[in-house]
């Protein structure tokens, strides 16, 4: 009796593990090219990007990361003119197949901009508005959800009693904080983030860069910036593009104190970019 | 720069011999705000003196016919040479049954049409069909009339036999169709200008074209949207010559859609062009009927204003 229990026991473990060990990457890019009409933007990209990690995507302007996170949601398809080829698997499943339907992939695969863009609405509206249109309708679960998104998002003491103002009434700093929680709200497994600092103030970037920090306990964080020192401090692992390819991808530490690249070691040293 | 030898000037010396020259002339860019200002002001002066020519002649007006007559009465029968009354309601239902009507026509029809242009039409299909919108809106009023008594009007009879030759259904359709561009374009600006970054915001939560285009594009445009609706209204409460043609002379204060009908646009043509007597009381009734014309759409302006500073959202 006590046996079999035991056995059974190990056998849940083992199925854990291997699911965990199938669950470690959320993103395999094999292969992966892409034009602008003829201009070649992404040559021949394999990139495996693991759970519950930052990953950080750093480069001189120009270099196709932005494309790269931009392709991971399939917002390039906005861009006319754009081709594809090669595979993007997210949880085991190429969404480059025209049969993975982009909105499914969108509520598990949120997204941060470059510059902070709430919608006009109140406070409360932007962070409502992801549920909503999937369907949940339900006050006191709606209340629930900004409340717990604004605190994920560490802006809930600043807004709490100001939400049904508009959202543009916020600092820039706190509409990109905004942005932040209104992702959180549908609950994505991977949020996207597009230089989410850029257009912030160095107060507000420490204040985003430590939510990041937090965040990544629940999310897979990817992450595109120009700032070296911000892919440093924040991130897991590191990837670095030039020219539409990827130079080199390993562990942030490493790639900053011992760059194996000769043109690695020549752009975090500030030789270009 | 120094200077080379004696013929090569350098940049500078020779702006400077320009300014000198300038210095000398009569100085134009003094007296830009002038001509300028007098521009502006020509286009407010006409336009008081318009507004004062209007209240003076309706205080002729309402010497000779009571303001409360004018308000109370429902009949409109100024030519009657015994009994001759002056309520104005007639007018004013047969006004607000073609712009009614026109609303009913212009708004979805306009409303669909910003939508697919701004949110779904290819570059391609956008570059051919607001220039079309456009011609028209240039089409003259009068074609457009005999569009509706000729055309439009047997199409209805078929449908409704009971329908007169005159009616305010066949112009309140059409005055719709000719505001349609009005709506369509002016809401199409207020939605394409709505900045594309809002859009992949929509977009990125997993929101189809459809949700994003109705919560979220169309409130932030609703602003210029109201606008474009009711300064289409204005000119369809003002429309004249369609309604001339296609809607009778019938003052009629029933809201039935299928008999004959008279605007107050359609009845201030009918007494300039027919023989009614300077000075004589219809002749002044002209300029009341004007002024309350002028009202309604200086309501309408006002009430568009209201709503684009009340529903404004910021972006």
């Amino acid at each position: 009796m006590n046996v079999t229990l035991l056995k059974s026991q190990s056998k849940q473990i083992e199925n854990t593990q291997t699911t965990h060990i199938e669950k470690q990457f959320v993103y395999k890019t094999t292969d992966l090219n892409l034009w602008y009409g003829s201009t070649h933007a992404l040559k021949n990209i394999n990139l495996d990007l693991h759970e519950n990690e930052v990953t950080a995507i750093i480069g001189p302007s120009g270099c196709g990361k932005s494309t790269y996170i931009k392709t991971l949601n399939r917002m390039i398809e906005m861009v006319p003119g754009v081709k594809t080829s090669g595979e993007i698997q997210y949880r085991g499943r190429n969404i480059l197949d025209k049969s993975y339907g982009v909105e499914d992939l969108r509520t598990q695969v949120g997204m941060v901009f470059q510059k902070p863009n709430p919608f006009p609405k109140s406070i409360y509206e932007n962070i409502a508005y992801g549920p909503k249109i999937h369907g949940i309708k339900n006050k006191k679960v709606l209340d629930e959800i900004v409340e717990k998104s604004l605190r994920g998002a560490a802006i809930w003491d600043e807004v709490k009693d100001r939400l049904k103002e508009n959202a543009y009434g916020l600092s820039g700093g706190q509409q990109q904080r905004l942005c932040i929680a209104r992702c959180l709200a549908i609950e994505p497994d991977v949020i996207l983030m597009d230089e989410p600092t850029s257009a912030l103030d160095p107060i507000s970037t420490l204040k985003v860069e430590e939510l990041i920090q937090e965040l990544k306990n629940d999310f897979s964080i990817i992450i595109v910036t120009h700032n070296m020192q911000q892919a440093a401090r924040i991130s897991d692992r590191t990837a670095f593009f030039l020219s539409g390819e990827v130079v080199e991808y390993r562990d942030t530490t490493t790639i900053f104190s011992n760059p194996t690249d000769k043109r690695t070691e020549d752009y975090i040293s500030g030789r270009f970019g | 720069m120094p200077r080379g030898n004696d013929k090569e000037y350098s940049v500078q010396q020779m702006i400077i011999e320009k300014r000198l020259k300038k210095k000398n002339h009569f100085n134009f860019e003094k007296l830009i705000p002038g001509l300028l200002l007098l521009t502006a002001v020509l286009s407010v002066l006409t336009t008081i003196g318009i507004v004062f020519t209007l209240i003076f002649e309706t205080f002729i007006f309402f010497d000779r016919v009571s303001i409360i007559e004018f308000l109370t009465n429902k009949k409109w029968y100024p030519f009657s040479a015994t009994n001759a009354s002056f309520g104005i309601m007639p007018l004013v239902v047969g006004t607000l049954k073609i712009t009614g009507i026109a609303a009913i026509v212009a708004v979805p029809i306009g409303l669909a049409t910003a939508i697919y242009l701004s949110e779904y039409a290819s570059e391609k299909a956008r570059r051919v069909i607001k220039p079309i919108l456009e011609v028209l809106a240039g089409i003259p009023t009068i074609v457009y009339g005999f569009f509706a008594l000729t055309f439009v009007t047997p199409i209805l009879k078929q449908m409704i036999p009971s329908l007169e030759t005159f009616n305010a259904l066949s112009p309140g359709i059409v005055v719709g169709i000719m505001i349609t561009p009005m709506v369509a374009s002016l809401s199409e600006d207020a939605m394409s200008s709505v900045p594309r970054s809002i859009r992949e915001g929509a977009f990125a939560l997993g929101a189809t074209k459809l949700e994003t285009t109705i919560k979220v594009i169309l409130p932030a445009a609703v602003s210029g949207i109201t606008a474009s609706v009711v300064l289409a209204l204005s000119r369809a409460i003002g429309e004249t010559m369609i309604v001339s043609v296609a809607g009778g002379s019938t003052p009629n204060a029933s809201f039935d859609v299928t008999s004959s009908i008279q605007t107050m646009t359609a009845y201030i043509v009918q007494v300039s062009t027919g023989d009614a007597g300077y000075q004589t009381t219809i002749y002044y009734s002209i300029y009341a009927v004007g002024m309350t014309l002028f009202l309604f759409t200086l309501f309408m302006n006002l009430f568009a204003q209201f709503i684009t500073r009340k529903f404004k959202e910021e972006y």
